[in-house]
């Protein structure tokens, strides 16, 4: 690691931050997706589905 | 010969489909992810090991790294909003409403990064982590809009009506934009004028601005992956809705 010199603390909390928040928003859309993917497969397998689609 | 009966349509009609705007996207998100990766892979090797300290700020220079991309997407993304509100007001076209409501949440984390990172810059060069001047309040301003378009979009469960009403909020907030944008020129302020895009050329050397646009394209391409997503989730979470109402309605009936 390099010496990020007297103000490291400043440096290193400012990147730490970034890539916690970055992790969290991969994370939280990534479980979203999955969350309603699953919603939607459930309904299907119900046989519920679109009036479009045409009966199951 | 056989005659044509159905009207061809453009491909911005084509888009507006759900299904086929998620059909047309889908296979650019692990292109996209994966040139993500490789650009903060790079954008982090020059901001830490491979860029000179400042003359003046020393080592603190590589916080503006992640401060100006965060601080560009809270407004860029904010854009994007804005043109998706007309979209949805002038074409009704249901993408731009799915694209309104799939930015917000990023546009509010981006803006607090931007807040974040400012602050824990402005500590060791001004001697302070805020300051109410026109660049930091007209910021926190921005932040609070994207925390109540948020909120706007939870309070509606017609997410038709809540487009209509959030497009309008959303371009009446756009006026904060070019506050952000100007502040530093039009008031006192300790934040600093633009040195980037300027009429007379960066006022930065090669070696600072390198690192400084890779990792703005990677924070920019970041936030085209997480957009893409969220939208194709909207798209569902809208399909779920519509076959929940009309299980409700069958089962009534």
């Amino acid at each position: 690691m390099i010496d990020l010199g007297p103000h490291a603390i400043f440096i290193i909390a400012a990147y730490a931050g970034v890539t916690l928040a970055v992790a969290a928003l991969i994370v939280w859309t990534r479980l979203d997706a999955r969350r309603v993917a699953k919603k939607l497969a459930d309904l299907e397998a119900r046989g519920i589905r679109r009036r479009s689609a045409g009966p199951a | 010969m056989t005659i044509q009966t159905t009207p061809k349509q453009s491909w911005w009609s084509r888009i507006a489909h759900p299904g086929q705007f998620v059909a047309w996207t889908r296979p650019l998100l692990w292109p996209l992810t994966i040139l993500t990766v490789l650009l903060f892979v790079l954008g982090l090797w020059f901001a830490l090991y491979n860029s000179p300290q400042d003359y003046q700020m020393g080592d603190t220079v590589r916080i503006m790294y992640v401060h100006v991309p965060t601080a560009w997407l809270s407004q860029f993304v904010y854009a994007v909003m804005a043109v998706s509100a007309l979209g949805s007001l002038v074409w009704r076209h249901p993408m731009a409403d799915v694209s309104m409501k799939a930015a917000a949440p990023l546009g509010a984390a981006f803006t607090a990064l931007a807040l974040f990172t400012g602050s824990l810059w402005g500590r060791p060069t001004w001697g302070t982590f805020w300051e109410w001047d026109g660049r930091m309040t007209s910021t926190l301003v921005l932040l609070f809009i994207y925390l109540g378009i948020i909120a706007l979009w939870r309070a509606f469960d017609d997410q038709l009506r809540a487009a209509r009403v959030i497009a309008v909020f959303t371009l009446v907030g756009a006026v904060n934009i070019p506050i952000i944008k100007f502040s530093v020129d039009w008031w006192s302020t300790l934040h600093q004028p633009a040195s980037v895009f300027r009429a007379d050329g960066p006022r930065m050397p090669f070696s600072i601005l390198t690192p400084l646009f890779v990792m703005f394209f990677a924070f920019t391409v970041l936030f085209l992956v997480l957009h893409l997503k969220a939208m194709h989730t909207e798209v569902s979470r809208r399909r779920v809705m519509a076959l929940e109402r009309q299980a409700a309605q069958g089962a009534k009936s």
